[in-house]
């Protein structure tokens, strides 16, 4: 009894400790400043779409929302590419290249990206590569790259070697065998990487911060970073642009959420 | 087939990785011609640098508060919502659901939460009365550090839950009704049996949440930016300061190197207390 207490007053507590900033964010993102000062959590007076208006208006969040598209979908995709790549080479060669592909890469789970801030810093500013979205998908492209090896070399390792072993018989090259059959087969774990990279790319400071400092390249977390300057107090503002900058991870949540959870807790596998 | 990713990740990941380590051993303001001063960086760093001292402490404490209280209310959760109902499903997903935003977004969030004057904390606090723990949250050099560790809880407590139900899960059933059977006391059970069954699911949900704390540069930056007075501030938003505001590219090369020794040494220690605790899995 007194077990059940504890813990269903426990799960409503933590329950309602998520939900109650959440819930702020929303309905705050439909009023004005002073009724998310007075009543951050009642129903906003009138619903009306003026703060979402303003941000279009001012074009302060949509230049940003397509750079951070355009650098989160290309990041995702091309390491997507080039990581089944070599996790296809590492499990299909029984040969020492495997193991030695796969120990070159798990150097770079070793070293935590981090320690590239200021190589990377520097080579780019030589490259001209700063103040790039392309550059940044580079960036991207390689911190990620070794995780997602990781990932989709241990799927790969565990299809049955018949597979691969009954196309090269018959003549398929390994470029058919990885199109064809490697791909299609892996489609769940490459989903569920896609969506752990896509969070990681769409959500990352750090590398933006360091690199772009020029208003039209600027992508959403640096711009949300801007926005608290800005409008010094407007919490009505930020929590619009917090909204615009949740906007797909949400839609993302809510259709694909068997494999968006897979692959949040896939990175746990080496974090 | 590999030859693509190979070039990238050599010249992007691995070469940088080295020039950080040639770095370490200069003196550059980044823009100047770089000098080469041997191992002063790393004598420098370890004998005679207070702010690295204060924040290597700060992180150590914010890293011990994170893992200690995110890994127990996870678990704590995770043994309540371990069935597949339609509710506990329902509060997994909800608790998961932090996760999803950015660690920016989370960041602002909070700074309204915790605002002195107008955020949600407070009003709340002097709504039912108590007036005097209305505190300056973030901005007070006693509570910041702390302030910004919640924040990280409430960021990454529903992702470790996720992580250890499934590792609740696999516990066969048989053990409980074994314990049942003895009359072992709700107390007992989670003793005798969740707990050292789930010690491999601790292991990784430590070591993540030990990760993460290393890496909250982004949460940090939106907060406090490691402020006020350097009493939030971490390994990583110090490295990032040394290097981009004070432009010291050498040192900062090397406070890195530190990091990453740090983080290594951290989860090599954690992996070996918990396999050794664990009888099963030597």
């Amino acid at each position: 009894m007194i077990y059940k207490i504890f813990k269903n007053s426990m799960l409503a507590i933590y329950a309602a400790a998520v939900l109650v900033p959440s819930s702020i964010v929303v309905l705050g993102s439909f009023k004005s400043d002073v009724e998310i000062y007075t009543k951050p959590l009642a129903l906003p007076q009138h619903w009306n779409l003026n703060n979402f208006r303003t941000l279009v208006d001012t074009g302060s969040v949509w230049i940003p929302f397509k750079n951070s598209v355009f650098v989160s979908v290309f990041s995702v995709l091309f390491t997507i590419i080039l990581a089944s790549m070599v996790a296809y080479a590492i499990a299909r060669s029984i040969t020492i290249t495997g193991k030695v592909l796969f120990a070159m890469f798990s150097i770079g789970l070793a070293i935590p990206g981090q320690v590239n801030i200021i190589p990377i810093f520097t080579l780019f500013t030589k490259l001209h590569l700063n103040n790039s979205l392309y550059g940044l998908i580079l960036v991207n492209v390689a911190l990620t790259l070794p995780i997602s090896v990781f990932i989709i070399s241990a799927f790969f390792k565990d299809l049955p070697k018949e597979l691969f072993e009954v196309a090269s018989i018959d003549g398929a090259n390994h470029w058919r065998v990885y199109r064809s059959i490697a791909m299609p087969l892996a489609r769940p774990a490459i989903g569920a990487t896609s969506i752990f990279l896509f969070v990681i790319d769409w959500n990352d400071l750090l590398y933006p911060l360091m690199l772009i400092n020029e208003l039209d390249k600027k992508t959403l977390p640096l711009t949300l970073i801007d926005f608290r300057g800005e409008f010094a107090t407007s919490y009505s503002m930020l929590f619009t642009a917090i909204m615009v900058a949740s906007i797909p991870m949400v839609l993302m949540y809510v259709f694909a959420q068997r494999s968006f959870i897979a692959g949040l807790t896939a990175g746990a596998v080496k974090g | 087939m590999a030859a693509p990713a190979i070039i990238l990740y050599s010249f992007l990941y691995l070469y940088p990785a080295l020039s950080n380590l040639l770095y370490s051993t200069q003196r550059w303001d980044g823009v100047t011609k770089p000098e080469f001063i041997g191992l002063k960086n790393f004598i420098h760093l370890l004998t005679d640098d207070d702010l690295f001292m204060k924040v290597l402490g700060n992180n150590v404490r914010f890293t011990i508060i994170v893992v200690v209280l995110q890994t127990g209310f996870a678990l704590l959760f995770a043994t309540f919502l371990t069935k597949n109902t339609k509710t506990n499903i329902f509060l997994r997903t909800v608790y998961f659901f932090p996760t999803i935003l950015s660690s920016v977004s989370v960041g602002l969030i909070w700074t309204f939460l915790y605002d002195p004057n107008y955020g949600f904390i407070n009003a709340t606090l002097k709504a039912i009365g108590l007036d005097n723990l209305a505190l300056n949250w973030l901005g007070d050099s006693k509570y910041s550090l702390y302030a910004v560790a919640v924040t990280q809880i409430w960021f990454h407590t529903g992702q470790m839950v996720v992580i250890y139900v499934a590792g609740l899960q696999q516990i066969p059933a048989e053990l409980y009704e074994a314990a049942d059977v003895d009359g072992a006391t709700r107390w007992q059970q989670f003793k005798n049996v969740t707990w050292p069954m789930a010690l491999p699911t601790t292991a990784v949900v430590v070591a993540y949440t030990t990760i993460q704390t290393f890496r909250a540069f982004d949460l940090i930056y939106a907060m406090t930016q490691g402020g006020p007075l350097n009493s939030s501030d971490l390994l990583v938003t110090m490295v990032y300061n040394t290097a981009f505001v004070g432009y010291k590219f050498g040192y900062a090369a090397a406070q890195t190197i530190f990091l990453v020794l740090t983080v290594m040494l951290v989860t090599w220690l954690q992996r070996r207390v918990l396999r050794t605790n664990d009888g099963t899995k030597k």
